[in-house]
């Protein structure tokens, strides 16, 4: 099968700095990926810039099946396309209620007049209830965002990301600040979702990422230092050497 | 000249009005004309003091010797000598009274005799009179003078003024495109009057072009801004065609004639139609009850019976040619000053901005806060100054104290304001606006409580008070220089603060990242207060600069308040350098507007703003813009 | 807040203004009653206007999030645009009359340039400028106070919000914006009569109708403009028009990766607030009798911020009763009718003071009651905090 995203030849750097060198790798569809590295290797800037949030120097970032350059193209068209992005801190729409989080993130047209004339349908409804069931919060869908606890607001955040139904799911840091038993309920939602699309989980937790029992690709300085099993990359040796610094 | 040689009997200057005795004693202004010039040109030393005698009224006639003398009080005295010779007696003397025509002739003969006198001040309001009085008669007297003068300053007018004089007056006109020729180099406001008459120029018209005649362009009514109706007029005016009657006169005319609701036929309720009054018209035309409408067809066969040409009044064609190219090269040169004037101008006018926008760039650049009072603060600051100059009258040390006074009144202000509000509103900046404009509106109306709505002033010392003028064109004001000056003060001053000083150091790092930097030790609550205290006392010494040169009003902030952050954005937030080079753009551009369309400072201003909406869209972080991830989003 | 409580608040709303405007009505010289001057029903009805552009500004600032200090501008243009037509109209009333006075009927540029003579003559000018070539048609200039004021919040939105400015930015920009349309129309050559302004509004041409009367009738018309724009405004914001609008508010960047385009949404509730203003305005100004430059000041629009502020941001009836409140007082303090407070050596004239007492609670409320007036409904429902 075709990949479903490949970065070929990401560069960017911030004032001298190079965040991302020459970075190339690629995900399939329906994958679940890991992307470990120290501070500073880059994984957040990786995140950034295929959703658009930063323009690269060099490189691109192509998708899909007609291989779409996504480099130029703003955060919204890229969401459309159908990548979706949970950052490290939970952002959820605090102001509004659970429901309301979930049916503005329902997969469906985003321009203004449709948005203007939208009228409530059961279809909408339903899919709501069920993603609410989903992330485990199906009897607080009218309860305000702001109220839910930490572990809560992450699932919201991941069950509003399933809800635009994307392709890609971009999952920063998603185990942090959580509970134990908060973990294994994330792990599982995204081991689920995994199953119908590529989801890359970027994360420090070597435990976590040991559950997910997947492929993990390690960043260092901007550019891919291994890949393949979590076994595989924790017994190279140049792994260990960047984790315990040399 | 008191003491002459003459004798006391055989006075030439006795001679030379006794040949005039007649005219002169008759004094009429229309006869008088070739005694005076006898008198002027005889060449005698005594000629003048004897002129200003007979214009004073105090020249006598003694007709037993046939002889002029002064009389004062009881006592007269010979006209060249000033000796006493005898004492006076009614009967024997006649008084020489010369009316105000007569006296004008004299005292012009007098400029003559001045621009020759010892005195320098008689020398100078000599030249003056002759400047503002030009006579081709001054212009050998003028020519003479100059070989004797000493004074340089003098000199240069006086030589200027004979250029004037010749190219006006001048004999031959090789004199006169000479003179042309020899001043096409100055920008002074004089030559350009003196030159700008030479290519005055008359619309004429006749039936041929005279022989000759120094033209301009001959004019086909119809075309080139010549419509046929302003030629047909000409004729009018000549005597050449019968008036068009206006509408008014039709409408008279048909008002006048009104017979049972009719107008020549026509019913009155029709006359709304400009057609149907024509056609009254016509009929109370054939009826000579109204004057005759010359129809279109008969105004154009009058019209084109003439030819109509514009035509110099100087006749000489060589001169005008020659003062049309004075005129191009003195113009190129006055636009090349012009720019440069302009240049200044802006100049200046960056420097206030600067002044008005540093507090700013600090506040809002630095910190990050908006500060909508900080006009107020300006005004606060001026109008500290305006108390401080009640209490010390001089105005040198008034200003003097009024600086360090208004900074501490305005620090305190900002820290006060600082403490009490903005520091609860750190990382609401929509709600620390709308915080700082209700202090912003509440500050100026206790400033209009205290001091009334009208303007108050801030008069700068007197050693500011001139300006530097580089030639007719170039001046500038000291208190502009001066305020230059502060600004470029004010730049060197904080950037040595936030680069070099601890608390710029500190300033820095509490806004980069407050949690890091409260924990090395800084306390943010000091360092915050002490920067905004610091940029808002800048805005109360700006305010004092301000005020030196506007009007100290309660709503004097408005002004500055927009230009202030637009000077901050555009220049780039966060840093000094910003706010000098956005300083500059805005008040450059400001001007640079304003030069395109000089009578509309408003609409400079208007475009001025649109200007900035747009640059904002190339350059959002500004001109001198933070780089990498530092900046944020 | 949901669906059904804003249906709810939005029911309530109507009722209070509908019972309102027939009490007043009652008691109006209108009606044959002198209870209510008629000049008092003209402050009410321009209160109404001023509550109508709140709600635009509540739109604006207190669900979208974007502050701008310039829908005061699209206000006044509302005023202007539709005082170019009663100003013609008026003039060309009294033009023709006094023109068919005279003993021959004029001609139509007779006529024209009478008007011309009559409202342009304060600038030094007889003719018309482009601008007004629609005055003489009310359904285009009625138009037109939809479409400039929309226009041109179109191009400065597509400006702004496509170079990404927000926060303080964009309300600085928004100010400047304000500045320089004003300084633009205080000009002779802007054809709108410079610093003069359009006046006269007051009269309703060809209508032989007293001001008691016309004063009524557009007291009606605000109050069913008030009503009808709070309606829309709740349908607006209680759909998920409303929660993309208060996700932009809250975390703009975030609703770009949900895959909502951020700049159209607020380019349209830019011109779409912008509409609701100018169509305040085009009530107002006729109450008022007089629209000028000075009348869009950036002040102004910093005053409309006030209200809402002062009201509540957030809540549509908070906007309205901050409109309402703070604009009445503002009347009865700097009209001269409250009592001075005297304390012996020093009288405190409330003419001078009221200014420095709005300047000062304005500052109280953003410290110490940031929900405003408002907030004190949502203690009295018993609701808690959730806008």
């Amino acid at each position: 099968m075709r990949t479903l995203l490949e970065v070929v030849g990401l560069s960017v750097s911030f004032d001298g700095f190079k965040a991302i060198n020459n970075l190339s790798f690629d995900i399939r569809p329906a994958e679940l990926r890991a992307v470990i590295g120290p501070n500073g290797a880059g994984k957040t800037t990786f995140m950034d810039i295929v959703t658009g949030k930063t323009k690269p120097d060099h490189g691109s970032v192509l998708w899909g099946e007609k291989s779409v350059n996504l480099v130029g193209l703003d955060e919204a068209e890229i969401a459309q396309a159908g990548i979706g992005r949970k950052f490290q801190k939970p952002t959820v729409f605090e102001d509004q209620t659970v429901f309301e989080n979930l049916l503005m993130s329902l997969s469906s047209k985003r321009d203004v007049w449709s948005v203007f004339t939208y009228r409530r349908t059961e279809a909408d409804c339903a899919s709501v209830d069920k993603l609410a069931l989903d992330i485990g919060l199906g009897d607080d869908l009218h309860r305000v965002a702001g109220e839910l606890s930490h572990g809560q607001k992450q699932w919201l955040e991941i069950g509003m990301l399933l809800a635009q139904d994307p392709k890609l799911l971009l999952v920063d840091e998603p185990a942090a600040g959580m509970t134990p038993e908060e973990r294994e309920k994330t792990t599982a939602i995204l081991v689920e979702a995994a199953k119908t699309r590529a989801v890359v989980v970027v994360e420090h937790d070597m435990e976590f990422v040991r559950r997910l029992n997947c492929r993990v690709t390690v960043l260092h300085e901007g550019s891919v230092l291994a890949e393949g099993s979590l076994d595989h990359v924790t017994s190279n040796q140049e792994v260990i050497d960047v984790y315990l610094g040399r | 000249m008191m003491c002459s040689g003459e004798g006391l009997l055989a006075s030439p200057i006795n001679e030379v009005l006794g040949a005039h005795r007649d005219t002169i004693l008759k004094s009429s202004r229309k006869s008088i004309g070739p005694a005076i010039t006898a008198l002027a040109e005889s060449g005698l030393r005594s000629a003048e003091v004897t002129l200003e005698i007979w214009r004073d009224k105090d020249m006598w006639y003694r007709a037993s010797d046939d002889k002029f003398y002064r009389v004062e009080g009881d006592d007269v005295f010979d006209l060249a000598s000033g000796q006493r010779i005898a004492t006076f007696v009614k009967d024997e003397y006649k008084q020489i009274k010369p009316n105000s025509g007569v006296r004008a002739i004299i005292s012009s003969a007098l400029v003559g005799f001045h621009l020759n006198s010892t005195d320098r001040d008689k020398r100078l309001a000599a030249i003056k009179s002759i400047q503002r009085n030009p006579k081709p008669e001054y212009l050998l007297t003028l020519k003479a003078s100059i070989a004797e003068e000493s004074d340089a300053y003098l000199l240069d007018i006086k030589s200027q003024l004979l250029q004037i004089l010749t190219i006006q007056y001048g004999t031959t006109p090789q004199n006169r495109i000479a003179a042309i020729e020899a001043v096409s180099r100055s920008l002074s406001l004089d030559i350009r009057a003196a030159l700008n008459p030479i290519l005055a120029t008359e619309l004429r018209l006749g039936d041929a072009i005279p022989e000759g005649a120094n033209l301009v362009r001959i004019l086909t009514p119809g075309t080139d801004g010549f419509p046929v109706k302003t030629a047909y007029d000409m004729l009018v005016k000549q005597k050449l065609a019968t008036p068009i009657p206006t509408k008014a006169e039709v409408l008279t005319a048909l008002e006048d004639n009104i017979d049972a609701a009719r107008v020549g036929d026509v019913p009155v309720a029709q006359l709304f139609d400009p057609e149907k009054r024509l056609e009254a018209y016509e009929v109370l035309q054939k009826q000579g009850l109204a004057p005759k409408r010359p129809s279109e067809a008969e105004v154009l066969s009058a019209v084109n019976s003439y030819i109509f040409y514009e035509q110099y009044l100087e006749e000489n064609a060589a001169v005008t040619e020659a003062a049309k190219k004075a005129l191009r090269s003195i113009e190129t040169k006055v636009n090349l000053f012009r720019t440069v004037d302009l240049g200044l101008d802006a100049l200046s006018l960056a420097s206030i901005y600067f002044l008005a926008a540093i507090g700013l760039a600090i506040t809002f650049g630095v910190m990050g806060v908006i500060n909508m009072a900080h006009g107020e603060f300006i005004m606060m600051g001026a109008y500290t100054g305006y108390v401080i100059q009640q209490i010390i009258p001089d105005h040198t040390i008034s200003i003097i104290v009024a600086v360090p006074v208004a900074f501490v009144v305005t620090f305190g202000a900002g820290v006060a304001m600082e403490r009490l509000v903005i520091r609860w509103l750190y990382n609401r900046p929509l709600e620390t606006l709308l915080a700082t404009f209700g202090i912003s509106i509440a500050l100026q109306q206790i400033a209009k409580n205290i001091f009334g709505t009208q303007a108050r002033p801030l008069t700068s010392p007197e050693w500011l008070g001139g300006s530097w003028v580089i030639n007719d064109v170039v001046s500038i004001s000291y208190i502009r220089i001066a305020i230059f000056a502060m600004a470029l003060l004010f730049f060197a001053v904080f950037l040595f603060i936030i680069k070099r000083s601890r608390l710029g150091l500190e300033t820095r790092a509490v806004t980069q990242n407050p949690a890091m930097a409260s924990a090395m030790g800084i306390n943010p609550d000091r360092v915050n207060m002490l920067t905004f205290g610091l940029g808002s006392g800048v805005a109360g010494i700006a305010g004092v600069a301000i005020g030196l040169f506007a009007k100290v009003t309660s709503e004097m902030g408005n002004d500055y308040i927009v230009q202030s952050f637009m000077s901050v954005v555009v220049g780039g937030v966060g840093n000094i350098w910003g706010a000098l080079a956005g300083a500059t753009l805005v008040g450059f551009m400001q001007k640079g507007i304003e030069w395109f369309n000089p009578s509309n400072t408003l609409a400079a201003q208007t475009y001025m703003i649109l200007f900035v909406i747009i640059f904002i869209q190339f350059r959002p972080r500004g001109i001198i813009a933070l780089k990498g991830r530092a900046a944020g989003d | 807040m949901t669906a059904s409580h804003y249906r709810r608040n939005a029911l309530i709303f109507v009722l209070i203004l509908s019972l309102f405007t027939v009490l007043v009505s009652a008691l109006s010289a209108g009606a044959g009653s002198d209870v209510i001057a008629t000049s008092f029903i003209k402050t009410l009805g321009k209160t109404l206007c001023l509550a109508l552009v709140a709600i635009a500004m509540d739109l604006i600032w207190g669900y979208a999030g974007i502050l701008s200090l310039g829908h005061f501008a699209f206000f006044a243009l509302g005023g202007y645009m539709i005082g170019m037509w009663l100003m013609y109209e008026r003039t060309k009333d009294i033009v023709t009359q006094s023109l068919n006075q005279a003993t021959i009927p004029p001609t139509d540029q007779e006529i024209i340039d009478g008007i011309g003579t009559q409202i342009f003559g304060v600038v030094g000018s007889n003719e018309f400028p482009v601008i007004w070539m629609f005055a003489d048609s009310l359904i285009a200039q009625a138009l037109l106070v939809i479409l400039v004021p929309a226009l041109l919040a179109y191009l400065f939105g597509w400006f702004a919000f496509r170079s990404r400015v927000t926060g303080v930015y964009l309300s600085i920009l928004t100010q400047a914006f304000t500045l320089a349309l004003s300084l633009y129309l205080f000009q002779n050559e802007s054809g709108l009569r410079g610093n003069n302004g359009l006046s006269g509004l007051q009269n309703l041409p060809y209508v032989d109708a007293n001001q008691d009367l016309v004063s009524l009738w557009f007291f009606w018309a605000s109050a069913v403009a008030l009503g009808l724009g709070y309606l829309g405004a709740s349908y607006v914001v209680s759909g998920k028009f409303g929660s993309v609008m208060r996700a932009i508010r809250d975390n703009e960047a975030r609703v770009r990766f949900l895959g909502y385009k951020v700049e159209t949404y607020k380019l349209a509730v830019f011109v779409g607030t912008a509409i609701i203003a100018a169509i305040a305005g085009a009530l107002y100004y006729p109450q008022a009798g007089i629209v000028n430059p000075a009348e869009m000041a950036p002040i102004a629009s910093i005053y409309l911020a006030v209200w809402v502020a002062i009201g509540g941001r957030g809540r549509l009836y908070g906007s309205v009763i901050g409109a309402i409140i703070v604009s009445l007082l503002s009347t009865w303090f700097t009209g001269g009718q409250a009592p001075d407070l005297s304390f012996g050596v020093f009288t405190l004239k409330w003419v001078d003071w009221w200014q420095v007492l709005l300047g000062v609670s304005f500052v109280l409320v953003t410290l110490y009651a940031p929900k405003g007036i408002g907030g004190l409904f949502d203690l009295l429902s018993r609701r808690g905090p959730s806008s």
